[in-house]
């Protein structure tokens, strides 16, 4: 009886985990610009994750790969946001605005003489875009 | 189920290369990066649970740990790039 | 499923690899050969081959991006357009290709059991590991034990490696200027600071675990190094160089590099002191099986030494290459 609801639950979430790992994907092909696409791709990617990792030590059982598997729980609680959180850092400090535009031209002899100033007094502006 | 999981993170791996490979700003190819690592990590779990051996799950945890050392590698170089002389040319 | 798992990975890296070879952005090529890394080392996975899994993760996924971050971050991040196009070169190794291809036709099929090299040593490893060595994980007593020979060439590689390294990038003077201040190292990076500091010692923890577990699951010395390694270069990306360079000095990196090959050598003279071979372990306790065990978790820890030692060493080189660069364009 207990088994057959653990392996329902393990099932269930499961299911749910890739529901959020496949529409994460699609919003990160279809969304037209990438602050969309980093909100879309960090937080169905962490939820998708516990969620598929949860169900996945419902099915373990007792023993060693369970305690593994809570450890890849918990890194992962600590480092998915703090990623998302440096990559939409570093693209708002690179000035990469809503529209996918860069601010301004690339000055390319004076990019390096302000990188040492405070972030936010910095008005450089590089072409990022490839 | 778990086949099906499996076969939904090929998916999302699919998707994500393709957004890697398309993407126009470089941010948009480092998050396909860490979207893939992630999916990879998920991957190699539910792989071993298939496999029926589930003791390799360090390798999954060790993904985890490099791929977040990689993205703040990759953050750092945008510290660093203003000290480079060159500057990126489209393909 | 394992035939759609293969085909699926199998694919996408074929995709992987021919944008890698296309692109001109050196940027975007690099982050396709951390994806690259990824998918080899899940169809390692796939197939079975878990110790080669961990160590392309670690390796291919993590550190070689690394490394070719920072030498963008110093070179620029274009590719120089050639204006002619090799002709001459495509058609030559298109031919050698071809040759090479139908040479291989005759060898036997992919993995078959009849072939050549399955059937001499590699039987008698499988049989008798667990009897002489009695560990559970036949890759390494294959390495450590039976084949210590290529393992130590091995570790001399990647020693030999971080000579050259040194060679080339080191040896100007080791002076960092100290009041160069790592941008990250502001206030406005606190949640990188803070996660950071939580996040190194689980690391060193799993690599220590990953070194002495190896015998009993995926892991060994290499694996264990380069973890290791990825711990301090976690704290040297967040709070900079200088703040690293204040833990472990270079001089101390250097040498213990070094002594990772020396436990290693020193090890297989023991064998000889024990009256058999080099690097025959058996000798080392009172009980054959005991002594392989000594053996074994003595070399696993000269490998792991240096392969932490050398990883660190390059990861460091690289980034004072990168803080002089800055340091010269401040002072112009």
């Amino acid at each position: 009886m207990i088994e057959s609801a653990v392996s329902v639950l393990a099932a269930m979430m499961l299911g749910l985990g890739s529901f959020f790992m496949i529409s994460g994907a699609l919003g990160i092909l279809r969304f037209p610009d990438f602050y969309s696409r980093m909100h879309a791709a960090s937080m169905t990617d962490t939820l998708g994750t516990y969620l598929i990792i949860g169900g996945l030590m419902f099915t373990a059982g007792w023993g060693l790969p369970l305690f593994k598997l809570t450890l890849i729980l918990v890194f992962i609680f600590f480092t998915s946001p703090t990623a998302g959180h440096a990559l939409a850092k570093s693209a708002q400090l690179s000035e990469l605005r809503l529209g996918g535009e860069q601010s301004g031209s690339a000055k390319p002899g004076a990019g390096g003489v302000h990188s040492d100033q405070h972030p936010d007094s910095r008005d450089l502006a590089r072409a990022d875009r490839v | 189920m778990i086949i099906a999981t499996a076969v939904a993170l090929l998916v999302v791996m699919v998707m994500a290369l393709v957004r890697a490979l398309l993407g126009p700003t470089i941010h948009d190819r480092i998050l396909a990066v860490n979207v893939f690592g992630t999916k990879t990590v998920l991957l190699i779990s539910v792989i071993c649970f298939i496999s029926g051996r589930p003791e390799f799950i360090d390798i999954a945890l060790v993904y985890a740990l490099i791929n977040f050392v990689s993205i703040i590698g990759v953050l750092k170089y945008f510290e660093y790039q203003g000290a480079s002389a060159g500057e990126g040319a489209s393909d | 499923m394992e035939l759609i798992l293969d085909i699926t990975l199998l694919s996408l890296l074929l995709v992987t690899a021919v944008y890698i070879a296309w692109t001109r952005d050196l940027f975007a090529a690099v982050m396709l050969a951390g994806i690259y890394g990824l998918l080899s080392a899940s169809f390692f996975m796939s197939m079975g081959a878990v110790d080669v899994a961990f160590t392309e993760a670690a390796v291919g996924a993590g550190i070689s991006p690394l490394l070719m971050l920072s030498t963008l971050a110093i070179c620029g991040r274009a590719q120089r357009a050639n204006p002619q196009r090799a002709i001459l070169a495509l058609i030559s190794v298109t031919v050698v290709g071809l040759l090479l291809i139908s040479a291989t036709l005759e060898m036997p099929a992919f993995g078959s059991p009849d072939a050549p090299a399955h059937l001499h040593v590699a039987p008698r490893y499988l049989t008798d590991s667990m009897r002489e060595i009695g560990i559970p994980n036949v890759v390494t007593s294959v390495l450590a034990s039976y084949r210590a020979f290529d393992t130590l060439g091995e570790v001399v590689v990647i020693f030999t490696a971080g000579l050259g390294v040194l060679s080339l990038l080191g040896l100007q003077g080791e002076t960092l200027p100290r009041q160069v201040q790592s941008p990250m190292a502001e206030p406005s990076h606190l949640v990188l600071r803070v996660v950071g500091k939580v996040l190194v010692p689980p690391i060193m923890l799993f690599a220590l675990y990953v070194q002495f577990h190896g015998e009993y699951g995926p892991g060994g010395g290499f694996q264990a190094g380069v973890i290791f390694a990825v711990g301090f270069i976690l704290y040297s990306l967040v709070f900079g160089l200088d703040a690293v360079e204040r833990i472990v000095n270079r001089s101390l990196v250097q040498a213990l590099a070094a002594l990772g090959v020396l436990v290693y050598g020193t090890v297989g003279v023991l064998g000889i002191v024990s009256g058999r071979n080099y690097l025959d372990y058996s000798g080392l306790a009172g009980d054959s099986v005991t002594g392989q065990h000594l053996g074994i978790i003595a070399i696993e820890l000269g490998v792991g030494i240096t392969v932490a030692a050398v990883m660190m060493l390059v990861f460091f080189v690289f980034s004072a290459q990168l803080v002089r660069g800055r340091v010269v364009q401040h002072a112009s």
